[in-house]
């Protein structure tokens, strides 16, 4: 452990030189963060995709938004086994773009996250309130913060592993439906053949707006994977970053890529795609609709996990990357206190908390969600060109890399162009929330350069033992 | 069913007063310097120092 002890007189509390977060995460945390921050959109949003682009269309979608972030984990990797630092993004950001990228991206993460949180104990609260009409949701959503916020605010090794029970418990309820719904055993349980036919004089549900739809339905289709890399916000807590990152993130992607396709499967060979279109929980209502009352429960059980392991790693990331930018004073140094005894980010996570209490007490989930969303997409425009300049200034063998992204620069050109495609289909559905966006980030741009910018120690900004980078 | 609600609210009070009294007892017991003393770049200067003593000893045998 980085942290050291000096002597003190007898009878002294014994107060270590320096703190730092604690050493103690493996590739399983890793995959249990960016695994458990996604799955709730397996059991709800994608939905979106089928009312937008019929059955095939989320189908295109889900493999759309699938290799869009393969491109994502591998730069991801890449980057963040280098700079093992927490804040994730921000940090890579700021060593490679300089100062004014970084602080975007930093309130990206933060915003994408917080809102995440909001989103995810909002839809625990409704959940409550759909088992009894006298349950208020209000206090459950304020109660499953405040545990959370807990659990965070006393260790990350115990938040991580508590991750990793329910995201898995969840991951394996997707997998009893699709058995519970004998997948072997086609027209008994599950309708595919029906349910993708096209009733006279009806639309045809594979593709009922042509290309047009599909385009609109990949807004909808990140909801599959949206998260995945808030997995290097551990960084400075693996134990060993350059294997636990590659590792955990990428073994993260394929979980997602498996579920992801089996989710769609499932549901739209169990639900009729207008009525998944629509619905608030689609493998909820897959489970209805096989008529088994213990695979509801099972589902249900695996809802309300998938929910609380998303605003579990929200909170973890959302708090890194407050922390790192309170360590390098893009806001008041005092966020970047660390707990002397469980070496946590104390500050930032308590700092958080109102935040996304207040956000999910307006009850505007889909405000919410998608400003997550915007801001998510936002850090995944800037992703490129940060691995095209990082290469640039750190050539091959110039520092050591954890994991080396194959076929570049393809997969940062990728990433470019389908979220520019991304961008212009949520355009289309929420320009309003769009611009709104961009006019906050802008002007928060501006009170950094203006105001805050001066307030930063350059000197004290860049502590990574880096050589210099070339051609400078 | 009403008191769920309120059980709620009440664990959901007290494991943020929790987190609130220890967050005030550990600022009036540690210096602030030493709280925010933490840096980026250790792992690598780690790193790096260890490959370096790695080196020295591959020279030296």
């Amino acid at each position: 452990m980085a942290t050291e002890q000096v002597a003190v007189p007898s009878g002294a509390v014994a107060q270590p030189k320096r703190l730092s977060l604690l050493r103690v995460l493996g590739p399983m945390h890793v995959w249990a963060l960016g695994v458990g921050i996604v799955l709730v959109g397996e059991f709800m949003g994608w939905n979106f995709t089928v009312a937008k682009g019929g059955v095939f269309g989320a189908l295109v979608a889900c493999w759309f938004s699938g290799i869009l972030y393969s491109c994502v984990a591998m730069i991801d990797s890449e980057v963040s086994s280098t700079v093992a630092s927490a804040g994730g993004q921000y940090a890579q950001a700021k060593h490679i773009l300089g100062p004014l990228a970084a602080f975007n991206i930093a309130l990206f993460i933060i915003f994408e996250y917080c809102m995440l949180a909001a989103g995810d104990s909002l839809v625990i609260g409704a959940i409550v309130k759909s088992l009894n009409p006298v349950l208020s949701p209000t206090p459950f959503v304020v109660l499953a913060i405040a545990f959370l916020a807990w659990l965070n605010y006393r260790g990350v090794h115990t938040t991580l592993t508590f991750n990793f029970i329910i995201t898995a418990i969840a991951f394996v309820t997707i997998l009893v439906l699709i058995v519970g719904a004998e997948f072997w055993n086609p027209g008994q349980i599950t309708h595919t053949k029906e349910l993708f036919t096209q009733p006279p004089g009806s639309v045809d549900p594979k593709m009922p707006y042509g290309w047009l739809g599909i385009l609109a339905a990949l807004q909808f289709g990140i909801w599959y994977y949206l998260g995945i890399e808030g997995t290097c916000q551990t960084a400075e807590e693996c134990r060993s970053a350059p294997r636990a990152l590659p590792v955990g993130t990428m073994s993260g992607l394929i979980t997602l890529l498996v579920s992801a396709t089996l989710t769609w499967y499932i549901c739209t060979s169990l639900v009729n795609w207008i009525t998944l279109g629509e619905s608030v929980y689609p493998l909820y209502d897959a489970a209805v609709n096989t008529g088994m009352n213990w695979l509801k429960v099972v589902l249900w059980i695996g809802t309300v996990l998938s929910c609380l392991a998303s605003a579990n790693g929200c909170i973890n990331d959302a708090s890194r990357a407050w922390f790192a930018m309170g360590r390098d004073q893009f806001i008041p140094r005092w966020f970047g206190g660390v707990h002397p005894r469980y070496k946590t980010p104390y500050r930032a996570i308590l700092f958080l908390v109102p935040i996304m209490i207040a956000f999910g007490y307006t009850g505007l989930l889909d405000q919410v969600i998608t400003f997550s969303i915007i801001s998510g997409c936002l850090i995944y425009l800037i992703m490129p060109l940060n691995m095209i300049r990082f290469r640039r200034l750190y050539p091959m063998d110039s520092i050591r890399r954890g994991y080396v992204s194959p076929f570049h620069p393809l997969p940062s050109y990728v990433l470019f162009v389908f979220v520019m495609l991304t961008f212009v289909a949520m355009y289309f559905g929420y320009w309003r929330n769009l611009v709104a966006a961009l006019v906050f980030y802008g002007l928060c741009s501006v009170w950094f350069v203006l105001h805050r910018f001066k307030y930063v120690d350059r000197a004290k900004l860049y502590t990574m033992p880096w050589p210099r980078p070339k051609g400078y | 069913m009403v008191w769920i609600n309120y059980a709620a609210w009440a664990i959901a009070i007290l494991l943020l007063g929790w987190c609130i009294v220890d967050a005030f007892r550990i600022e009036t017991t540690f210096d602030h310097d030493l709280l925010v003393s933490s840096v980026e770049g250790e792992i690598e200067k780690e790193i790096q120092d260890h490959a370096h003593t790695q080196t020295q000893g591959e020279g030296g045998s």
